[in-house]
């Protein structure tokens, strides 16, 4: 929380960002506080950026540390990039969460806490010896204690839920607290549960009444000393309509977009994996789009089917994360050998192995590049925020059916997850895409290609007179027969490259996000660091240092001039939450002498680590 | 147009074959196999440009090269996959998977059962060899206990699987088995399998001549075989033997089948069981049956159709377009929105 500048008309005290986050028991309701915090703050027209930190288990043991739940919103009234590297305010709804997030809240912070949580066995089941709320800890904190269960069970005791339901309404309550605090509209989270529990209108009622003594709590409740209600004024953006999404939203409706451009329907056969599941959760529903969505019994099968519906003139799909992307090289070297069209979507996750499947991590790009039995490329993307998404998922799509190629997408949870307001498209103003079945018999052979693109011909069975066998074994360049000649499957090679190299000259060419396009430092990030290296370059700039940000998006072929843009600086840095891949590849494609900055942590950058970076590599 | 409505003109034999010189070893039972199936697709009213021939990695997977349909030769085991994917891509093509017992059981044993149990409308023909030909004679998950091979010079100490049985505990609603060099009633049984609409599985003795020769002359073999194989037929006694003379009596409350003599000193026809393709029950007792001690079953031996994946798929279409179809303005809409002036 910024130094207040000046007071608002009301009385608030004017801030210019803010960074909250809910900490609770996975049963607390955590994440339903935070999605309704981030709409309301989206009407209210704060740009905002959110992250959703789940625990691994579904069910943890209720009051211990591994179970706790978390949500950080950072809202501001000029463009936010990132969910904020330390949260302003802290709610704690139990001990477990308060230990396991106190040590991120900067001194000075506020931290509001449920006494009612703080019982001897749940103090003993979150590691504290003593109780911190009485011990010291709190010191260096502003601190709200709040028995919000007691207050929480008063306030709906006349609903008759009963004592554990009525419990469970204490995440409302606490949302009214800070809609109060943040100067927030209730109107948007009444209209919600209204809906959200039409068939049980005394849930619905229960919870707006929660809801509403939250508020009522800090409207005449006396605050301690140094904390008191705020007020974040809108951002300045850019005119249109405007909804939240997710980086798994964006690329379920991108892809149902993408087949509607390509007027194909699109075939998406899937297996769930955390943390891709929502993308086969959105499709299903989608239907009426053209989308079939197939669970298959396995990750191989769900690969394969996709496969299978490309050969069969429709768009085939599926989703994924690392270990199922292991799972799906085989079948990617189908489709690269037999030239079909296939959009692959990889929600990276920490590996290697199981890794840790819900925290986020960007280490599947040499797999994406690389990760298959012989020489098969293929063409890589990767969208830089939830928004971005939905595009890049339509470019897969164009890609895929142009070039006759597997176009993988690498997400991470990082963006599956986390929301931020997109602008929302026009679907009259994108571009339709081309798709052109074979049907001329004269002269036809499978391998006929286009010599612009190097594209083979596609074409759907059920055609007459253009019956014909493909699979993986190596084809002769001239008839489309199986073939073992040496020289043949050294140019067949040479070819498959030449055709994904190829795809940069369809691509824009690499730009520089921030700053010249020449200097003494580029920080070269990819994909979901976008926020974090955006705001520490700004942050260095406006320090005076010579840095600039290029974020790659094309990850292979990579833009055409990003080498000879490379050169032009005197140092390079790649950020990424991997040990170490893009370096080595701008190492390799271009002769350049980038330096990693990795981080392992499951967890995404902080501005201030890639900052601090900037300036050592910069000292150095 | 669907798989079932008959081309414009009739189609022979010759017109399925394609351009590719056949690679099978000499004497595999590969070719009478071909054979079959190109000699019967004509009379079953076939479209060549509706028909795709999908198979996984082996010898018999070779098979969709020397088709003049469409053809695709995939990866190990995933041939079901694939297959699956295509029909509901387009489910008006007539696929027929080809795999055999390492790629269909072994590495595939996964993508069978699912295609099985889920009722895709294909027809599957799973060529059983007991052995594995194009990686040089290993053996596989139907080779019996005790067999030599270059990964078991001690012979085979893996329990062999019974694919017809697989197929039937699966959840297959079409179970049929049928033997390479019997061209005829293999026509015939692929003929009733392609008539079925849902997951069709035949299994097909067939012959290694190079890695495994007469893995089935103790059923095959001319001399012997009115008494090692039984062809079974819907609503008839279940008979076989020289001049018919034996057939099979349900015993113990139907839970085994007996060998017993039919007419002049044994027992009169109406003893013997007779042959419901939508008993289940029965249809696992005669799967189960192996020579010399019993006749082996042939022909279609369970057939109780259901509708199939892709009915129930396309209902579900169909009903979520009854509004008609989507609008993707109003999809990137949905939900909460708000203007920003
Ligand atoms: S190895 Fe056996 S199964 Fe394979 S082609 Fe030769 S004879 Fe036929």
């Amino acid at each position: 929380m910024d130094t207040p500048v000046t007071e608002s008309a009301d009385g608030r005290e004017i801030l210019d960002s803010v960074v909250i986050r809910f900490a609770g028991d996975s049963g607390d309701g955590m994440q339903l506080a935070g999605d309704q915090f981030t709409q309301t703050t989206a009407v209210a027209g704060n740009d905002l950026a959110t992250f959703p930190d789940f625990p691994a288990e579904i069910r943890a043991p209720a009051g211990t540390t591994f179970g706790v739940s978390g949500f950080q919103i950072h809202f501001a009234s000029h463009d936010v990039l990132t969910p904020g590297d330390a949260p302003d305010v802290l709610v704690a709804m139990n001990p477990a969460a308060l230990k396991v997030n106190l040590r991120d809240v900067p001194r000075g912070g506020l931290v509001i806490v449920n006494t009612g949580a703080f019982s001897k066995a749940n103090l003993k089941k979150a590691g504290y010896a003593s109780d911190p709320l009485a011990d010291g800890t709190m010191a260096p904190y502003r601190v709200l204690k709040i028995d919000i269960s007691k207050l929480t069970s008063d306030a709906v005791e006349h609903f008759g839920l009963g004592s554990k339901a009525s419990l469970r309404t204490k995440n409302l309550w606490t949302l009214g607290l800070l809609y109060w605090m943040f100067d927030r509209d209730r109107a948007p989270t009444i209209k919600w549960l209204e809906g959200k529990f039409s068939k049980k209108p005394e849930l619905a009622q229960a919870n707006i009444a929660a809801l509403n003594a939250g508020h009522v709590y800090g409207e005449t409740a006396e605050m301690p000393q140094g904390i008191g209600c705020y007020k974040v004024p809108k951002a300045v953006l850019e005119s249109g309509t405007y909804r939240n999404i997710t980086g798994n939203e964006a690329l379920a409706w991108g892809l149902a977009a993408g087949g509607r451009l390509a007027g194909l329907p699109v075939v998406f056969g899937s297996y769930p994996i955390t943390p891709a599941s929502s993308v086969l959760h959105n499709l299903a529903k989608l239907k009426h789009f053209g989308v079939t969505t197939f669970q298959a019994e396995d990750e191989i099968a769900a690969v394969c089917s996709a496969v299978g519906a490309s050969f069969g003139g429709a768009l085939g799909a599926t989703a994924t994360s690392g270990p199922g992307m292991a799972l799906k090289g085989e079948a990617l070297g189908l489709a690269i050998m037999t030239e079909l069209p296939l959009v692959v979507f990889d929600i990276q996750r920490a590996g290697p192995s199981t890794g840790m499947p819900t925290k986020t991590e960007q280490s599947d790009l040499f797999q994406a590049i690389w990760g298959r039995n012989g020489d098969a490329p293929l063409c890589v993307l990767a969208p830089a925020s939830p928004g971005e998404c939905f595009h890049y998922a339509i470019e897969a799509c164009r890609i895929a059916i142009k070039y006759m190629t597997p176009v993988i997408v690498l997400s991470d949870g990082f963006i599956a997850n986390g929301a931020e307001p997109w602008k929302i498209p026009s679907f009259g103003d994108l571009p339709r895409i081309e798709v052109r079945f074979h049907a001329d018999p004269e002269g036809f052979h499978p391998y006929i290609r286009d010599e612009q693109t190097l594209a083979r011909v596609w074409v759907k069975p059920g055609t007459p007179g253009l019956e014909h066998r493909i699979g993986g074994l190596e084809k002769d360049f001239a008839s489309g027969n199986i073939s073992y000649d040496p020289k043949n499957h050294h140019k067949m090679t040479k070819v498959r490259e030449a055709k994904i190299l190829g795809i940069a000259k369809d691509m824009p060419q690499q730009h520089v996000e921030l700053g010249n396009d020449h200097g003494a430092l580029a920080i070269v990030g990819w994909g979901s660091t976008f926020g974090s290296v955006n705001q520490a370059v700004r942050r260095a700039r406006a320090e005076g240092l010579d840095v600039s940000h290029i974020h790659v998006r094309q990850m292979w072929p990579m833009p055409s001039n990003l080498g000879e843009l490379l050169r032009r600086f005197d140092k390079i840095l790649v950020p990424e939450l991997n040990n170490g891949q893009l370096y080595r590849v701008l190492r390799a494609e271009y002769l350049v002498p980038a330096q990693p900055l990795d981080k392992v942590e499951g967890q995404p950058f902080k501005v201030a680590e890639v900052l601090d970076a900037i300036r050592e590599t910069l000292n150095a | 147009m669907t798989p079932l409505d008959p081309p414009a003109q009739k189609l022979t034999k010759k017109d399925f074959v394609s351009d590719q010189e056949v690679r099978w070893c000499p004497g595999c039972g590969d070719y009478a196999i071909l054979a079959a199936v190109q000699r019967a697709l004509p009379d079953m009213d076939v479209s060549r440009e509706k028909t795709v021939f999908v198979s996984g990695i082996g010898c018999s997977s070779r098979f969709p090269y020397y088709m003049s349909t469409y053809g695709f030769h995939t990866i190990h085991g995933r041939a079901p996959a694939l297959a699956t994917g295509l029909k509901l891509a387009n489910p008006e093509l007539d696929i027929w998977v080809i795999t055999g017992d390492g790629d269909g059981l072994s590495i595939g044993g996964n993508h069978l059962m699912h295609l099985l149990r889920r009722n895709v409308d294909v027809q599957l023909m799973l060529f059983n060899n007991r052995i594995y030909g194009l990686t040089k004679g290993q053996y596989s998950p139907t080779s019996l206990l005790g067999q030599r091979s270059p990964s078991t010079p001690m012979g085979s100490v893996d329990a062999p699987l019974n694919p017809t049985l697989f197929a039937l505990g699966a959840g297959s609603r079409f179970v049929a088995r049928g033997i390479d060099t019997s061209i005829k009633t293999l026509g015939d049984v692929l003929t009733e399998a392609r008539a079925h609409r849902g997951a069709s599985f035949v299994e097909i003795l067939q012959n290694c001549p190079v890695f495994n020769d007469g893995a089935w002359d103790g059923v095959t073999a001319k001399d012997i075989a009115s008494d090692t194989q039984m062809w079974v037929e819907h609503g008839k006694p279940l008979r076989f033997g020289k001049n018919n003379d034996k057939g099979l009596r349900i015993v113990e409350g139907g839970r085994r089948v007996e060998i017993v003599t039919v007419g002049d000193g044994g027992v009169p026809e109406s003893e013997l069981a007779v042959h419901d393709e939508t008993n289940r029950t029965l249809a696992f007792l005669l799967a189960q049956l192996t020579a010399p001690e019993m006749p082996m079953a042939f022909g279609v031996l369970y057939r109780d159709p259901q509708p199939s994946y892709g009915q129930a798929v396309s209902a579900q279409n169909t009903q979520a377009m009854a509004k008609g179809a989507g609008d993707i303005d109003a999809l990137l809409r949905s939900g909460h929105t708000w203007t920003v002036e």
